[in-house]
């Protein structure tokens, strides 16, 4: 897994609650069996018009969001289906943080598989970044964002500095690009002892 | 481990914790890992990358849904692409020594239904799935949800997962179900009153005489849906009625006398302390049907479309307006006024033989709407024979409904089965988001009996005025 330090990138703030990963990946695109290529259709019934063609009203077709690498959203952002096709096709697109003041437990789960950081901030201050990011767009500018997994925090140029909180676990599996199975597997005879305490067969081989 | 009262969920946790080193998130056992087509392609892939194998593949039982076709088994798969899903699906068992319920098998269905169906899942169990509608197993009395592929690999190379205790929400639904209410409409109001994110970090138990008073498949109901109220698991303690409906199953415990005994054990002590308790009257609720994209935009049947700019909270009234706008809305509009152009009975979330009982009742000696298409799509073959056994099938034909193979169908519309753009359905479905049922297509959550009522009258009714024939 591609491991996160820190990383400073353009904000594509959408200004909506309830994003859910239908929207950010819909079913059509499911069907592919490997973990690549969904970059391209994410967002894919609001990021596009009916004839293909850009909508250049969707917040990821603005200029000022060319290029972007930090999502910025309203409450509860990834609720529905578990598909982990939404931080893939997040992550593909280029996206390696999301803000939000709260997220859905499984996708939240499913971003720290795929290099992709989750932070909750309090509600006011992600209302504070919309508005520095509507200021900026305002000028026909990109907002930029520095998000800092070693400190936990988030942070731009003109003075906005909140910390977050991570899980250390997550965290530190992050950092280090750790490969969650092999960290488990080292756990190997412990889960053996868990089958024989519950009558288990002996796994062999 | 503690002796002061614990939870249902306490018990199942403490039970399953294989390891909490320092500094880590604890390990724990996962009993049972259902596999679907569309969430485990990347997950075997990933396996054969490293070069690891399914630890305990006895424990994994898999089957196509999400995409397969409810038409006619005999003809091949039209879309090339679903069809190598389900035909890598076919490869991946085969090479990891994974049961599958194959297309054509007479026990294929939607995986949240065949899996209690066929008493893969059991009370006390911790049971995953690539699919957020695991919660549906937590009716048995089991702690079941959905995770990602990146977990699917995880549970299939370890049979453990890493998770941080989640914690505990009682929701009491206190009295007995009235008339013409079901548990669906307990559910749906049940999210409208939490909302889609009250229960994001919780496991829900559900209590209280009405969820006693349910049976099985109705207690599958109201667990799937805990996901749309945002937590990841719901549950019901186990009793009697779950025992007398796992007895003589195909994978129910041979020595079953013994299991009842442990089982018993499950429920929640006397005194035991929720993180959260949230208290709800049955006789408050009224058949329900949803207005907007989320399932916690809903309304009693016997309501109007809300007015966006009723609602207090900003996010609350740009994501009404938003909705309405979707769904070709206006604040106002009575819900017995809208008129529908599909209805679909089917998904994991009431697709069961008493949802099609429900369904076939109301049906029966009307025939469906001319200007309303409508599908029953059962939740797994097994379902499928029981109805055509009690000549269900011939009371939906009969009417005008269409017949159909099991699978996930138009819940989801990754299959042929999809909403046009604007097309307007009564569904039985869990999921009213945009473009769910197809891109453009706008969704009203029902329960069957609704679904079936509304089939019939071309827009919704409230059922509790409804004449039964026969």
């Amino acid at each position: 897994m591609q491991p996160f330090t820190t990383h400073t990138g353009v904000v594509a703030a959408l200004d909506r609650a309830n994003v859910d990963t239908d929207a950010i990946i819909p079913k059509q695109f499911l069907k592919r069996i490997e973990r690549t290529g969904f970059g391209q259709f994410l967002f894919f019934d609001w990021r596009f018009l009916p004839d293909g063609a850009d909508n250049p009203e969707f917040e990821l077709n603005r200029p000022h969001a060319a290029g972007a690498s930090v999502l910025l959203a309203r409450r509860n952002f990834g609720c529905g289906s578990s598909r982990e096709h939404a931080p893939w096709a997040l992550a593909d697109y280029g996206f390696r943080a999301v803000i939000a003041p709260t997220f859905a437990d499984i996708f939240f789960n499913n971003c720290f598989q795929n290099g992709m950081v989750p932070i909750r901030l309090d509600e006011a201050d992600v209302a504070e970044l919309f508005s520095r990011a509507a200021a900026a767009a305002a000028k026909g500018q990109s907002y930029r964002l520095t998000v800092d997994l070693k400190a936990c925090t988030v942070a731009d140029d003109a003075g906005f500095q909140r910390s977050f909180s991570v899980d250390p676990f997550r965290r530190q599996c992050l950092l280090e690009g750790l490969d969650d199975i092999g960290l488990s597997l080292r756990h190997v005879d412990e889960i053996g002892a868990w089958e024989a305490a519950h009558g288990l067969p002996a796994v062999t081989g | 481990m503690s002796t002061s009262p614990r939870t249902l969920l306490d018990k199942i946790w403490d039970d399953h914790v294989v390891c909490a080193p320092a500094g880590e998130l604890p390990l724990i056992y996962i009993d049972r890992h259902l596999v679907h087509e569309v969430t485990s392609p990347q997950a075997f892939e990933g396996l054969r990358l490293a070069k690891r194998r399914v630890r305990r593949p006895e424990a994994t039982f898999a089957t196509p849904d999400h995409n397969v076709p409810t038409s006619d088994r005999r003809l091949p798969i039209a879309d090339p692409v679903s069809k190598q899903q389900i035909d890598t699906l076919r490869a991946n068992c085969r090479e990891f020594g994974i049961r599958l319920y194959d297309l054509g098998d007479a026990d294929q269905g939607i995986v949240h239904v065949i899996g209690p169906e066929l008493g893969i899942t059991q009370p006390g169990m911790t049971i995953v799935c690539g699919d957020s509608h695991t919660a549906t197993h937590g009716a048995m009395g089991a702690l079941a949800f959905g995770i990602g592929t990146s977990e699917v690999e995880h549970v299939l190379a370890t049979q453990t997962l890493r998770q941080a205790k989640p914690k505990s929400m009682e929701v009491r639904v206190n009295g007995t179900l009235p008339p013409g209410v079901t548990a669906k409409d307990i559910v749906l109001y049940l999210i409208g009153r939490l909302s889609t994110e009250g229960g994001v970090g919780y496991v829900i138990e559900y209590t209280g005489e009405c969820i006693r008073s349910l049976g099985m498949e109705q207690r599958m109901t109201v667990c799937n849906m805990s996901i749309e109220a945002g937590a990841r698991a719901g549950m019901i303690a186990p009793d009697a009625i779950t025992f007398d409906y796992l007895r003589g199953r195909d994978f129910a415990p041979k020595d079953f006398d013994a299991a009842v005994a442990r089982w018993q054990k499950l429920p929640s002590d006397p005194g035991a302390v929720y993180d959260r308790v949230e208290i709800f009257e049955a006789a408050d609720v009224v058949p329900q049907v949803t207005w907007g994209t989320n399932p916690a935009q809903v309304t009693g049947v016997d309501a109007a479309v809300p007015d966006p700019g009723a609602f207090a909270d900003p996010n609350d009234r740009s994501s009404a307006e938003r909705a309405l706008e979707y769904m070709g809305l206006s604040g106002g509009t009575r819900i017995v006024d809208i008129p529908l152009d599909r209805v679909f009975i089917g998904s994991c979330t009431n697709s069961r033989i008493e949802d099609l009982r429900a369904a076939a009742s109301v049906v029966r000696g009307y025939r469906v709407a001319s200007s309303v298409r409508a599908m029953v799509v059962p939740g797994s073959g097994r379902v499928k024979r029981q109805a055509e056994a009690e000549g269900l099938d011939q009371v939906f034909r009969d009417a005008g409904f269409d017949w159909r193979e099991a699978g996930c169908s138009m819940c989801l519309g990754m299959n042929p089965d999809t909403l046009s753009p604007q097309e307007r359905c009564a569904s039985t479905s869990n999921r009213n988001f945009e473009g769910r049922q197809g891109k453009g297509g706008r969704t009203h959550l029902v329960s069957p009996a609704m679904a079936a009522a509304a089939a019939v009258s071309g827009h919704f009714v409230d059922i509790r005025t409804w004449t039964y024939k026969e």
